[in-house]
């Protein structure tokens, strides 16, 4: 009786998959539901700047202009597939992009990643103790926020930035911002 | 009017399908013969029909037919005729065509060489195979139709992503397909025998080519797409267990684990109902693939135009075809009993614990593949597995299966004598601890990996080279008996020693490739020199080019070495005038001992960002699977295997069997 058990297994097993690939389906990986911050002013930071760079990156930095504020690391596979994107906006001039590079096991490896990769941003924050992180809630990278003239956080963006996200979501919302 | 043809056949071909599918099946129970055997005459006109659509396809995507939607979003008139072929199967709904041609082709196969299959397994192995084609269709004609019209007929097409215009690329779909969907065969065959209630020697014998087969198609599909990665993606990397790699890997590790324990059923009739489960996750992990591609339950970078509605609908494919095979299992398999009893220490045993640390090694994938979906399914996040978690679990896992390999096959059925065998192999032990002191001799305190990599590479390939002498009693008998021995092999223990081979050189490939690259990253003016592993590359120069359908920057670099001209490297930054991305194509200078890789980036001040790197032995990565898929090959052709072979009789059968077993 016991070896009937034992051929029972694979679909116990099959049918718990199931059930994820179910709830699953209804999730898209690239977006969550933490809103929290979303139209509220952002904190007030400052963060160090990238390892043998002057300046860094503080809340009075962003605000003014309607912008982008990207949570990157070195260590992040996704950022990398984002970085071409990032660095046509650089080029196009479209927005100004203020990036927060965080949990970096060495400080080098951002200068690193910059100096191989090219460098998007228009100024570059080391969030070296993670209180920023914690203040916006971020929970992976890239997350991209979209903060207005006012500094009021507008949006949240999951995940690498795809042309399709940028024409069809991000520059209609950054156009209607523009023009508050 | 062609797209129309291809339509109408597509539709025909699912109603031969369900025919095919469901009149075997329901006649079995009663014993009508002549009704099972419509299975084959419906596997011929399904293929030609689902042959008939994808020409269609193929011809519009050709003569760039625009009107046909699938055409203008992923074609363009400038490709060249190349990837206009290889568009046909670069998108959603053409790949899922070609995927169905492939089914469609296998039953096909089964029907014309299978001639010596007893008709009651062929007709049901057709029929099972034949509702997997159901499915499909019916996935490809409610929700994935590549025979769309539009009406608004663009001037031009939208054109192939940039990146998918490469030769390695156009042909590594095809054989990734003729892997995974092989593995189909197997699983009709499985589910077939599970109806019938009869697995024995003679059905591992039939299972065990279309299986070879299929894992051969699978390796050299796996190989081709890591060559691209490596070449394409301009960094070097080779492996970057993103899910839709492991996607292709954990059908492949099932598939060995299955080739190896039908060998146990086939010579011992043991391991039955183990061999079966085998053959249902083999295929049952290619059905997953292909759910996590296209149904965007995972990011990935290369992921389909996903659409949960084609996730729901793979799901349901999903539930029918594994929980339904599974269930079968549940209440069949008990009855599967095995006759060949053996001890722990045997051949038998050897493959045994080979399926076991196989099918973990699956079972780890599988885990790394989804953790990032149960953890967001239970709401606690978002994360992502990466290379560290694979290489940490992974690499301690296989490594006993590595050290077997060598033992394994010098075993003897049943009972083997590992003390004896241990005593007699000093030869590999020591050439084991000289590649590991050589190692560090050559790489001085480079880490841990390398001495370990080169020794396991080594402990392989003189070990199997050992399992030889030993079978030909090198040196206990006159060199003439030898090589009469030597000739004698049967071709099956000629494919498994050149496989076990290359797996031991990918190993080497791997150690080197993973330990000792060098990488050099800078900004480099013109007549700059940077000095990697003992090579100078200077900077020649740069200079536009105009390609078919792209424009490039060509970065020329001399490498010396020695004050020698070695070679001249022309590394490309590619745009395509269709928009997108640039692409990279990395000069490579293939060397026996390491690859001279450069990679041209973006202008920076007076020079360009260059890229460039040494990457030690990865010409053995690739050599090695070339021997996999040779020594696949040669034991493919092991007269047991061959499929067209006519009908022996059974006493000659009995004979070959004996002889096999001696």
């Amino acid at each position: 009786m016991n070896s009937r058990i034992f051929f029972l297994i694979p679909l116990i097993g099959f049918v718990v998959l199931v059930i994820y690939f179910a709830i699953g389906l209804t999730k898209d990986p690239s977006k969550l539901d933490t809103d929290v911050l979303l139209n509220q002013p952002m904190g007030e930071f400052k963060l160090v700047p990238v390892k043998g760079r002057e300046e860094g990156l503080s809340a009075e930095d962003v605000k003014g202009k309607v912008s982008l504020v990207n949570f990157f690391g070195s260590w992040c596979v996704a950022c990398l597939q984002e970085h071409p994107f990032l660095l046509k906006l650089k080029r196009e001039n479209a927005i100004p992009v203020y990036g927060v590079d965080w949990d970096e096991k060495n400080p080098n490896d951002v200068v690193r990643w910059l100096a191989r990769h090219g460098d998007p941003y228009t100024k570059i924050g080391v969030d070296d103790t993670g209180e920023t992180i914690i203040d916006w809630g971020i929970t992976g990278a890239p997350e991209t926020f979209v903060v207005d003239k006012q500094g009021v956080i507008r949006y949240k963006f999951i995940g690498p930035i795809s042309p399709q996200a940028w024409n069809g979501t991000l520059l209609p919302l950054i156009e209607e911002l523009r023009k508050q | 009017m062609y797209a129309e043809i291809g339509h109408f056949a597509l539709i025909l071909a699912l109603f031969v399908a369900v025919v095919q599918g469901v009149v075997p099946l329901a006649a079995g129970p009663m014993g009508n013969r002549r009704w099972m055997n419509i299975a084959g005459p419906a596997s011929i006109a399904q293929f030609i029909l689902i042959a008939a659509a994808f020409a269609a396809l193929t011809h519009a995507f050709v003569t760039s037919d625009f009107s046909v939607l699938n055409v203008a979003k992923n074609s363009h008139t400038d490709k060249p005729l190349l990837y206009k072929v290889s568009g046909v199967w670069g998108n959603h709904e053409g790949s899922m065509l070609l995927w169905v041609l492939i089914l469609a082709t296998f039953g096909c196969a089964v029907q014309v060489f299978g001639r010596n299959l007893p008709s009651g397994l062929k007709n049901r192995t057709l029929a099972v195979q034949s509702l997997i084609t159901v499915g499909f269709l019916m996935f490809i004609l409610f929700t994935s139709n590549p025979f769309e019209r539009l009406l608004d007929v663009p001037a031009n097409g939208q054109s192939l992503n940039p990146l998918l215009q490469d030769p390695g690329l156009a042909f590594h779909p095809p054989f990734l397909y003729l892997g995974y969907v092989g593995f189909s065969i197997a699983y009709s065959f499985a589910i077939a025998a599970l109806i019938e209630g009869r697995v024995d020697a003679s059905w591992a014998r039939w299972v065990r080519p279309w299986t070879l087969a299929a894992w051969i198609f699978l390796t050299v599909g796996i190989a081709l797409g890591s060559w691209w990665a490596y070449y394409e993606l301009g960094w070097g990397g080779w492996w970057f267990w993103d899910p839709v790699e492991n996607a292709s890997f954990m059908p492949w590790l099932a598939g060995t684990a299955l080739l190896h324990s039908a060998i146990v059923v086939e010579k011992r009739d043991a391991l039955k109902s183990w061999t079966i489960f085998l053959a249902i996750i083999a295929f049952g992990l290619s059905l997953l693939g292909t759910f996590l591609v296209r149904s965007g339950v995972l990011t990935s970078v290369h992921a389909f135009a996903t659409d949960p509605e084609r996730g729901v609908f793979i799901l349901i494919l999903l539930i029918i075809a594994i929980g339904g095979s599974f269930a079968l299992y549940a209440v069949r398999g008990p009855s599967l009993v095995g006759g060949g009893l053996f001890k722990p220490v045997s051949r038998e045993g050897a493959l045994l614990f080979n399926n076991w640390i196989l099918t973990t090694a699956t079972g780890v994938v599988l885990l790394g593949t989804l953790y990032p979906l149960f953890i967001d399914v239970i709401d606690a996040g978002k994360v992502s597995v990466g290379a560290p978690f694979y290489n940490r679990v992974f690499i301690p896992i296989m490594t006993p299966l590595v050290i077997l390999m060598a033992l394994g096959p010098l075993m003897s059925w049943k009972r083997g004598d590992a003390k004896g065998i241990l005593s007699r192999m000093y030869l590999v032990y020591g050439a084991t601890l000289a590649a590991v002191i050589l190692t560090f001799i050559l790489k001085g305190e480079e880490g841990w990996g390398g001495y370990f990599g080169m020794g396991l590479a080594t402990w392989l390939a003189v070990g199997t080279l050992w399992d030889v002498a030993e079978r030909i009693k090198l040196g206990k008998t006159s060199f003439g008996q030898s090589l009469k021995r030597l000739a004698r092999q049967p071709r099956a223990t000629w494919g498994m020693t050149i496989a076990h081979l290359g797996l031991a050189i990918t190993i080497a490939g791997m150690t080197g490739a993973g330990n000792w690259k060098v990488e050099k990253i800078q900004v480099m003016n013109f007549g700059d020199q940077i000095e990697v592993a003992g090579f100078t590359y200077t900077f020649e120069g740069v200079r536009d080019i105009r390609g078919p359908n792209y424009d490039a920057l060509e970065g020329t670099f001399t490498v010396h070495k020695d004050g020698k001209l070695v070679t001249t490297l022309l590394a490309e930054k590619r745009e395509y005038d269709t928009g997108g991305m640039p692409t990279t194509e990395a000069a490579i200078y293939p060397m026996f001992l390491g690859d001279l890789y450069a990679v041209v980036g973006d202008k920076s001040g007076d020079g360009y960002v260059t890229r460039l790197y040494w990457n030690p032995l990865i010409a053995w990565l690739w050599g090695g699977c070339g021997l996999l898929t040779l020594g696949g090959l040669v034991s493919l052709s092991d007269r047991r295997h061959r499929v067209g072979a006519p009908k022996r009789s059974a006493l000659a059968n009995k004979a070959i069997a004996e002889g096999a077993k001696a």
